[in-house]
């Protein structure tokens, strides 16, 4: 038992780890062998040093994004959440509300963003607004997916037994949709990093906090590309993070529910 | 889909409703339960005193499939019907205790469904509709789906518990031998539009053991149920008969 999940663990952990390291090494080869202007190309190592010269602003930045995204994804897991039970409810609501919910997931973020400036001004409460427009609308569709996934049966079960709507919901049809939720909250995890970022890029500064928008932005326009791959492997990393949490809670939840994962 | 139906079945009865797949005798219970309401007709239950309001409340079904919530445990799930009809759940636990002896799963308690096999499932599934003593049993093909030992003892189980706390059961199959194993009465049904070709009282002992299985009255009565079936055009595999038959 014991060796099998070792065996296991190698097994997902080997295989990416073997080709993150060839990358690596063929990317340092061919940017030296090929002498690549480390402008447009930086090696990896160069990256590396980046990172850790740099790992105060770094480090700063990164937090103030992890807080606008963070915030706008906590908001669009509870708003998302309460519009799709409220949909799930109401034909009527859902009918007249759903086409202007997909309108969040269609409308192009980074046309809207200066909008959001406008609206709740520079800086953080902009970023977040951005993280949760990105990334609401999956939340919404999947837990209105999984709550109309109740078996009809039981749904019978309940109605003959003339149970409230409130047992309804809570003993059967929120149970049932958890596994069709956390989909949407994984996909919305990622999502919510991209919205903070676009949502940096114009909503930008505010007392002294850059995320890593702005790093981004600035070493672009300082030809610091190797900061420019530092920032964007952060972002990319903080998305994980965020990705590896909702993951986390995702396996304990169908453990607790016993359905299979 | 169903026609001229008009049935009277008395309080305490088993009933057995034969009929092959899409006659419409799975319509006819949920009918009888409530859950779908006839285009026409009316259905009436009525309590020993003549209450007919209260007696809806005293119903039960059971479902093809055990229907269990997987995320609740065995004691749980029968306790659920207890807690939808306003029971506190420390009450409804209580009370799910006896139906659960009575099928005999007093060890599992605290085991998921998950980790039950299919016919304790059942037996939940079963001890869950008895917790709000009903007065009447609706069983939709219960035991469709196990394996032939295991339906032949839940059979035999359910027979017993019908004559301990005498209440009406009515058992859709498509099982002719079950059907004669556990009833006093049949119905057959007709294919689509499903009408009941045959009313037949079952002339069996009401011991009935494993040993009536391969009793001659039993199979007599069996085959006079199969007769019925072919008769009226009713089974899956004979539509020739059906084309020629013309009733």
């Amino acid at each position: 038992m014991k060796r099998s999940t070792t065996r296991e663990l190698a097994l997902s952990v080997l295989p990416p780890a073997l080709t993150f390291v060839i990358v690596i090494v063929l990317w340092e080869g061919a940017v030296r062998a090929f002498a690549i202007p480390k402008f447009l190309v930086p090696p990896p190592s160069d990256v590396l040093i980046a990172t850790w010269t740099e790992r105060a602003s770094l480090g700063a930045a990164l937090l103030t994004t992890a807080q606008g995204a963070g915030l706008g994804f906590l908001l669009s897991a509870s708003l998302g959440t309460s519009v799709g039970l409220i949909f799930s409810l109401s034909r009527w609501l859902e009918r007249g509300l759903y086409p202007y919910a997909l309108f969040l997931q269609t409308v192009p973020i980074v046309a809207v963003a200066p909008l959001l400036v406008l609206w709740f001004g520079p800086g953080l409460r902009a970023v977040a607004v951005s993280a949760f427009i990105v990334s609401v609308f999956p939340i919404i569709a999947n837990t209105l997916a999984g709550l109309r996934s109740v078996d009809p049966r039981l749904s019978d079960l309940f109605r003959l037994y003339g149970a409230k709507l409130g047992d309804t919901v809570l003993k059967l049809r929120l149970p049932t949709a958890i596994p069709s939720m956390m989909t949407g909250l994984k996909v919305a995890s990622g999502l919510s990093v991209i919205g903070a970022i676009v949502g940096e890029f114009v909503a930008g500064f505010s007392e002294g906090n850059a995320g890593l928008g702005i790093t981004v932005l600035s070493a672009y326009r300082q030809l610091r590309t190797d900061l420019l791959f530092a920032a964007v492997l952060l972002a990319s990393l903080l998305g994980l993070l965020l990705f590896a949490l909702v993951s986390s809670l995702n396996t304990l939840l169908l453990r607790r529910l016993r359905v299979p994962g | 889909m169903l026609q001229d139906i008009d049935l009277l079945i008395e309080a305490g009865s088993f009933v057995a409703l034969l009929g092959p797949s899409g006659c419409g005798k799975s319509t006819l219970l949920r009918f009888i339960s409530g859950l779908d309401t006839p285009a026409a007709g009316s259905i009436t239950l009525s309590a020993e005193d003549g209450a007919q309001s209260s007696a809806r409340t005293k119903l039960a079904f059971v479902f093809q499939d055990a229907q269990l919530l997987p995320w609740r445990t065995v004691l749980d799930n029968v306790a659920l019907p207890l807690e939808l009809q306003g029971s506190s759940r420390a009450q409804a636990r209580e009370r799910a205790r006896r139906p659960l002896a009575e099928v005999e799963l007093s060890d599992v308690h605290e085991r998921f469904p998950d980790q039950l096999s299919g016919g304790m499932r059942m037996r939940v599934s079963i001890a869950r509709a008895l917790v709000t003593e009903p007065s009447v049993l609706l069983l939709d093909e219960p035991f469709a789906a196990l394996d032939e030992l295991t339906r032949q003892r839940l059979d035999e189980r359910l027979r017993k518990l019908w004559q301990t706390r005498r209440m009406t059961v009515i058992f859709v199959t498509h099982a002719l031998a079950e059907a004669a194993f556990l009833a006093e009465r049949a119905l057959v049904m007709s294919r689509r539009p499903g009408r009941i070709v045959l009313d037949h009282a079952l002339q069996l002992p009401s011991e009935r053991n494993m040993d009536l299985r391969t009793n001659v009255d039993f199979v007599t009565q069996t085959a006079l149920l199969y007769r019925a079936l072919q008769q009226h055009g009713a089974l899956d595999d004979a539509p020739h008969v059906l084309q020629g038959g013309g009733v």
